[in-house]
């Protein structure tokens, strides 16, 4: 699962400029086929089948499970981060080509060729939206259609973050439909079903390829006003892939009908296994007698961990490097004490998803590990910072008069007498600095980065407690870890004649 | 030429209050010489800006014949010893490496150091048992012992003491005062001393220098303040102090 670039982050170097040259270095040596997916089951399934496809063709290819929306996976096939990914005509139109028509299968390779970027034929089958209605419910209210909603202002409406933006979303849709509900709220796709079985809210948004609909007994209420375009599944590629690459891709068009895709999503949810269900996929079509082996539990933990350590442990680093020299500024006061401890203290304050957010469509960021330890470095910044700066600065004026009355140089005085004596404080900023680096390095997943993050996210896809504690148990119990290792490094670290 | 130290025209100014009116002063070699008087009187100050812990607003301060400016400052410090109340004391150090860090910093070798600081025990009547402890591990006592050692470490030309005394209970203090003045006469040591005690500037003192709010009032032996006072405030400030030791 590592590219290239991860190698240098487990070897923990000390020059960041040196590391970003190396890193670029690394990525643009050759590799594997890069397969990107967005974060619900239908597309982490077709990623698996193209990844399958293209791997039976003898080209490597890996598949980096649910990295974000729309935008993210664009962004990070124009930006070269990834190949391929699954997409929808709809989508594409709407999204990504801004356009206010419904365009055509050519009209859409024509636009897209222009930059670069391929599109293979429809897959065969249409995953419009639908917005979706417990059964009973709907037929208690009679309500058949979207229109019928007109009359009921009082069912409450939760729907996607995304499905809530699109430009085909809600708010035209609402407009087309003049609905005008009394309660609309944002929730995560796999949730959204949970609040929709237990009556927290009574509309949402899916899919209509979704294995949830018959799963959970639910209606698609139909577009009796032909509002939601055409969503025909196909995947977009980079046009300057190997051809024998893109041949593979298109060996996929017209293979998977509606009732299939529905039936690989079911197998997908019901056996936690993505690539089970791709396998599925090959079974049918290709008569393939190939068994998938799943991967141990306790080996992806350790993969999860080990990820998981390398992410916190490269941004610690790059904190401890960075932030100590920081606050030794800002505790000399002034101007530049208060911007840097101003800067670092907004930092803390951007939610870290914002963060995350903010850093993808930067140049050298993108949807990478490098984003991840970005984020996680200016989160563990202020602790450490801050701590170096207080440190110093309760330091008695008399040790201070004494260490300059000495006549050790400015340096010394630092190095031997300043640093040594606030050490404990220092030690406690960065004690704290890794316990909130481990917490939030579990977000690192949703672009795609890995970590214990990786079983929270599809757990909480899948709408399944067992794989979110998959993730959850490690990280908690890891961020104790790191606070034993603290508190020993304080007997080691910390002068003993502080401690006494 | 037998001025170490001699300061001409110093001022120091704290937003609008004067702390030290144009000052001159000469501190003769060999002697003991201590200033005296009420808080605030800007005895302190004087002190600290010798070793340059305060910047003088005006005037200029010659150490050995040199005029000390901020380049030469760090390498005048190493030939002048400081010692304050409390001590200072790194607390990160144990004794040896607080009275030794210097010493060790200008790369002195172990040979060089171990004798002198055998020495210094001997000195200070400081048990070298004791060296291995940590500041919070010693006494009042020790801890002023320990900072007079490392202010002699690399003998010093000029010792400087801000009321070295000042916090120690009174037997340890009489003790420490008789200590000091004969390590004072058995090295020769040029001293510049600030204390408040009239008492301990009278017993330690070959030269004391009364001041009040900023200015030096008058500059002479104990028995010339007592017989030839300056002005009402040297006479108050004398008989204040035998009253309340009578009383």
């Amino acid at each position: 699962m590592k590219r290239p670039h991860d190698r240098v982050m487990a070897g923990g170097g000390l020059f960041l400029p040196f590391l970003i040259l190396f890193a670029t270095a690394l990525s643009a040596a050759a590799q594997p086929v890069i397969i990107g997916s967005k974060k619900f089951t239908e597309s982490y399934v077709l990623g698996e089948i193209a990844k399958r496809k293209l791997t039976d063709g003898g080209i490597p290819a890996e598949h980096r499970q649910g990295m974000g929306g729309t935008i993210i996976l664009w962004e990070a096939l124009r930006g070269g981060q990834i190949d391929i990914y699954p997409e929808y005509t709809g989508t594409i139109t709407q999204e990504i080509l801004k356009s206010d028509q419904q365009l055509g299968i050519q009209q859409i390779e024509n636009a897209l060729g222009k930059i670069g970027i391929g599109m293979t034929e429809p897959l065969g089958f249409n995953n419009t939206y639908a917005l979706v209605m417990r059964r009973d419910r709907a037929e208690q209210l009679g309500i058949r259609a979207i229109s019928d909603l007109q009359k009921h202002p009082e069912l409450r409406i939760g729907l996607t973050h995304e499905f809530l933006d699109r430009r085909d979303g809600w708010r035209p849709l609402a407009m087309e439909y003049q609905l005008n509900p009394r309660s609309v709220i944002g929730i995560d796709h796999a949730l959204g079903y949970a609040a929709l079985q237990n009556g927290s809210i009574d509309v949402k948004d899916a899919y209509s390829t979704d294995a949830k609909i018959a799963e959970f007994n639910l209606v698609a209420l139909k577009d009796d006003r032909k509002f939601f375009p055409r969503y025909d599944s196909v995947f977009l590629f980079r046009s300057s892939l190997p051809i024998s690459a893109i041949a593979a891709l298109r060996k996929l068009e017209e293979t998977i009908d509606e009732e299939k895709m529905i039936r690989l999503n079911a197998e997908a949810e019901s056996t936690k296994n993505y690539a089970r269900a791709a396998n599925l996929y090959f079974e049918h079509g290709a008569g393939s007698t190939i068994t998938f082996v799943g991967e141990s539990l306790a080996h992806k933990l350790a993969r999860w961990t080990l990820r998981h350590l390398e992410l916190a442990g490269f941004s610690l680093l790059l904190s401890v490097l960075i932030g100590i020299p920081l606050g030794i500024f800002a505790s000399r006061g002034g101007a530049t004490g208060h911007v840097i401890l101003g800067f670092t203290g907004i930092v803390q304050t951007i939610p870290s998803l914002a963060l995350l957010a903010l850093l993808v469509p930067l140049p050298f960021f993108g949807i990478s590990a490098r984003t991840a330890v970005a984020a996680l470095f200016l989160y563990g910044l202020l602790p450490i910072v801050r701590n170096t700066a207080t440190g110093l600065q309760d330091i008695a004026q008399p040790i201070r008069d004494s260490a300059i009355a000495l006549g050790l140089e400015p340096g010394a005085r630092l190095h031997k007498i300043y640093l040594p004596i606030a050490s404990r404080s220092i030690l406690g900023g960065i004690k704290t600095s890794a316990v909130i680096t481990v917490g939030t390095a579990t977000l690192a997943a949703l672009i795609g980065a890995g970590g214990l993050g990786e079983p929270i996210l599809s757990g909480l896809n899948l709408n399944d407690h067992a794989t979110i504690l998959q993730g959850a148990i490690p990280a908690a119990v890891l961020a104790l870890v790191v606070q034993w290792f603290f508190d020993f490094l304080d007997r080691v670290l910390i002068p003993k004649g502080l401690r006494l | 030429m037998s001025a170490l130290v001699q300061l001409i025209g110093v001022a120091k100014q704290y937003a609008d209050t004067p702390a030290l009116h144009p000052t001159n002063l000469s501190i003769e070699r060999g002697k003991t010489t201590v200033l005296i008087g009420p808080s605030g009187c800007g005895k302190s100050t004087l002190l600290r800006l010798v070793i340059r812990l305060i910047e003088p607003d005006t005037g200029n301060i010659y150490f050995d014949g040199t005029q000390i400016t901020l380049d030469n400052i760090d390498m005048l410090r190493r030939r002048i010893g400081y010692v304050i109340q409390e001590g200072g004391l790194f607390p990160h150090l144990t004794a040896r490496a607080n009275i030794l860090l210097m010493a060790r910093h200008l790369g002195k070798s172990e040979s060089e150091t171990k004798p002198r600081l055998s020495e210094l025990c001997e000195l200070t009547r400081f048990s070298e048992n004791l060296l291995p402890r940590y500041p919070v591990e010693l006494s009042g006592g020790q801890r002023q012992r320990v900072s007079l050692m490392r202010a002699l470490m690399l003998s010093p030309e000029l010792l400087l003491l801000d009321e070295p005394l000042g916090a120690l209970d009174p037997l340890v203090r009489a003790s420490l005062q008789k200590d000091l003045k004969e390590i004072f006469a058995r090295l020769h040591q040029t001293a510049l001393l600030v204390t408040h005690d009239l008492a301990e500037a009278a017993y330690l003192s070959d030269e004391i220098v009364l001041m009040n709010e900023g200015r030096i009032v008058q500059q002479g032996s104990i028995v010339d303040l007592r017989e030839k006072p300056a002005s009402n405030f040297v006479s108050e400030f004398i008989n204040a102090q035998r009253t309340l030791a009578l009383a």
